[in-house]
């Protein structure tokens, strides 16, 4: 029996019905694994979903187009280790919504930057890049200290992340607004702590008694790659 | 049309831009309420045309005839085509500077560059390729199947529709408005609005297929099939999120992580591999034969290459994602099928070079055909030098480099640029009834100052990306990393000028198109002697 294209060619609901199926096999195989394979799925010690102040952090990050230029994702290489620290694992992005493992670097990797620089420092180098690095090409953001941080929907925030899977508590939910206040001030931020455990609390953009969005971006810099331990991170324990 | 159903439009459309409104009075963030605005003020425009339109006899209005091809919206296509590519290399030409002097930024905002490189990137692939694509579709399908455009204005509306997506994914990135995933940039309901415009743009064109007049499918339509098929497969599944309010623009990707990240990767090298290259596919089986006269190489080729180039393009999305987080098994998968991706996508450039056999001659003095074999040249050079790039050994050396942002471009200003500047230069004198451009010698400049913008581009980004990649690796005799990453930024500077030249060159060919265009729809011809005439010693 000899096959013959025509049939296709001069079918065009065969013809789409074809390629339609045909183009749906990659992303089959290779996307629906990782959402049952253990090596994708695991859970390691010490990640916890962001505080709201750290998200509201994330999401001037990812407003300003943060990774365009900076990656956070340290590939298991001599050169990148030693530069920004130990090789990023799966489980330190399962509550990224979206991951900003990025594609670029034109600035360093951002992985694992957290409690390497000083908040004066982070505050210094968003308010003008070239007065602590003069060979940087940063654009100057330093409208973010005077921009008063969004914060009358935090609550909303964090539901709707738990919608799409991060494991907020309806404790963490209810007090969103107060505890993102709590975390960019100077005290009064055990209740917080508690719900978020491995979190820093302080004010992180030298204006107490204000929350601005240099306060988020910085929280949410500083605890970038943070949670994990790796002293007691045992990669092994998770080969099969 | 009868009285009645106008009135019905007329009634939809007036509530559609009252509910705009009131979205945008209840919005939770200020650049919601600037869109549902632009979505009311548009609803508006249609609410005024069609009362400007209406007709109280109830007959449709007089001219329209029935069997003529639909051109008018072929003719705005490719006036937007021309539009959104000045504006999407304008703006490229801009962050290419805003590297190599980062004051241009101005610390605003709406200037900088983390706002303005997705402006650029969508405004190139999706606003200039996304029109040129759109138009020579609509303009290719009804010619293959001699049929008239399906489903009225519906075409109209897709092409209005497409504008009024492109304006607010613009406006978007300019206020923050981002969902943080490359080439997915457009928030929810942005995204929700695209899929009502595909899904649209899909029944015009299976619609006037359905209704052709030639049994057999052309193979230009097979690729564009293909590409709106599968675009809007990649787009509904990689844009599912959660919006924070249906009154605010935030939302949270579906997805985490690992899967995020191949969803992503999965659309983003497939919006390469569909919009980019597929559709443009399409764009060359029927222009390059039409203009060299003569018909495609090889039939059984084209069906080769079809079939094999969308089966393997859906598996190479893992190769952005080498030595990530991303499991072993997944990251090699995308490596061994880029590399045999290898093989359809020469299939293609073989079929598109070889369909001049016994036309080389008119290379001499057509410079739209140069055109079009430069953009296949430049195809077949990318599509070689990215499973290069995908094999992981390579990958770790490029991946996160300028080498990547030189490769993109060799695809996007050689291939995708190329071929839509020469669909135009054909399509142009025919659409407005010219019997000839204004002039053949400055398509000729236009050539060179592309293609010579293109060469400094790519050659800029080889050599920086490399050294960038080499600097970052380097170590010296005691052991220790020999440059900090401050260094290996300033020694990029000299290399982010000379790109910048390359894209202005390659900007001022498209301004020549643009004026060469212009003048042709005003029927001008240009006295010039003519290309190729060889002087007598």
């Amino acid at each position: 029996m000899q096959f013959s294209h025509k049939k296709i060619e001069t079918n065009a609901t065969l013809l789409m019905v074809l390629s339609f199926m045909v183009v749906t096999i990659g992303g089959l195989v290779e996307i629906a694994p990782l959402f049952y394979l253990q090596n994708t799925i695991e859970k390691v010690e010490g990640m916890r979903p962001y505080t709201p102040l750290e998200l509201a952090g994330r999401n001037i990050y990812i407003r300003e187009g943060c990774y365009v230029c900076h990656s956070q994702m340290i590939r298991p290489f001599r050169d990148e280790t030693e530069r920004y620290g130990h090789y990023s694992l799966a489980a330190e992005s399962m509550y990224d919504h979206p991951f900003q493992w990025g594609s670029k670097r034109t600035g360093p990797d951002l992985a694992r930057v957290g409690e390497k620089y000083s908040d004066e420092w982070h505050r210094a180098h968003l308010a003008n890049p070239r007065s602590v690095v003069p060979e940087s090409i940063m654009p100057a953001y330093g409208f973010l200290e005077t921009t008063d941080l969004n914060m009358k929907d935090a609550g909303e925030h964090l539901k709707a992340n738990q919608w799409v899977g991060v494991p907020y508590s309806d404790d963490q939910i209810a007090n969103a607004q107060a505890d993102l206040v709590a975390q960019a001030s100077v005290d009064g931020a055990e209740a917080m702590l508690a719900r978020y455990p491995k979190a820093q609390a302080r004010d992180y953009d030298g204006h107490p008694g204000r929350v601005t969005e240099m306060d988020a971006l910085i929280a949410y810099l500083q605890m970038l790659g943070t949670l994990v331990d790796f002293s007691a991170y045992q990669a092994e324990a998770n080969v099969r | 049309m009868g009285i009645s159903s106008q009135l019905a439009q007329l009634g939809f459309f007036g509530l559609l831009a009252v509910f705009a409104i009131t979205l945008s009075a209840l919005a939770h963030d200020p650049a919601y309420a600037f869109h549902a605005l632009i979505f009311s003020a548009a609803a508006m425009l249609v609410v005024a045309w069609k009362a400007k339109t209406f007709s109280f006899d109830g007959k449709a209005a007089a001219g329209l005839n029935r069997d003529e091809y639909m051109d008018g919206v072929v003719r705005a296509g490719t006036i937007a085509t021309m539009f959104w590519a000045i504006a999407g290399l304008l703006v490229g030409v801009v962050i290419a500077l805003q590297l190599a002097f980062p004051d241009l930024n101005f610390g605003l905002p709406w200037t900088s560059f983390g706002r303005l490189r997705p402006l650029h990137t969508s405004a190139v692939v999706f606003a200039f390729g996304g029109n040129a694509l759109l138009c020579t579709s609509f303009y290719v399908v009804q010619r293959t199947c001699r049929a008239r455009l399906a489903l009225g204005n519906l075409a109209w509306f897709v092409f209005w529709g497409y504008q009024l997506f492109i304006v607010l994914a613009a406006t978007g990135y300019l206020m923050g408005v981002t969902e943080g995933r490359e080439y997915a940039e457009p928030e929810w309901y942005i995204d929700i609005w695209l899929t009502i415009v595909w899904v649209a743009y899909f029944l015009v064109f299976f619609g006037t297929i359905l209704k052709r007049k030639e049994p057999h499918i052309y193979v230009a339509n097979w690729f564009y099939l293909a590409f709106i098929v599968t675009i809007a497969m990649l787009h509904i599944f990689n844009n599912l999120s959660m919006p924070v309010s249906l009154l605010g623009s935030k939302s949270y990707s579906l997805f985490s992580g690992v899967q995020d990240a191949l969803t992503q990767w999965w659309y983003g090298h497939n919006a390469v591999g569909f919009f980019l290259t597929a559709g443009f596919l399409g764009m060359m089986y029927y222009f390059v034969p039409k203009q060299a006269g003569r018909p495609v190489y090889s039939y059984r080729l084209s069906i080769v290459h079809f079939w094999s180039l969308i089966f393997l393009y859906i598996w190479a999305g893992p190769h952005h994602l080498h030595y990530t987080a991303l499991p072993d098994w997944a990251q090699t998968l995308g490596m061994v099928f880029s590399i045999m991706l290898w093989m359809p996508s020469w299939g293609g450039m073989i079929n598109g070079l070889m369909t001049l056999s016994g036309a080389w001659d008119k290379l001499r003095t057509d410079p739209i055909l140069r055109m079009f074999v430069i953009s296949i040249a430049f195809y077949g050079m990318s599509t070689f030098e990215g499973p290069v790039m995908a094999i992981k050994s390579v990958n770790s050396l490029s991946h996160y480099t300028d080498w990547t942002i030189g490769h993109v471009h060799s695809g996007a200003l050689g291939w995708v640029g190329m071929v839509s500047f020469g669909a135009l230069y054909y399509l142009v004198p025919k659409l407005w009834n010219k019997p000839s451009l204004y002039s053949l010698r400055l398509v000729n400049w236009h050539f060179w100052l592309a293609t010579l913008g293109i060469v400094v581009y790519a050659a800029t980004m080889w050599v920086s990306g490399i050294m960038q990649g080499l600097m970052w690796r380097e170590y010296d005799a005691n052991g220790f990393l020999v440059y900090s990453f401050a260094e290996t930024v300033a020694a990029m500077h000299p290399y982010y000028i000379l790109r910048a030249m390359g894209g202005a060159m390659y900007l001022s060919g498209a301004l020549i198109m643009a004026y060469n265009l212009i003048r042709t729809v005003r029927g001008e011809t240009r006295l010039e002697a003519p290309m190729g005439a060889v002087a007598i010693a």
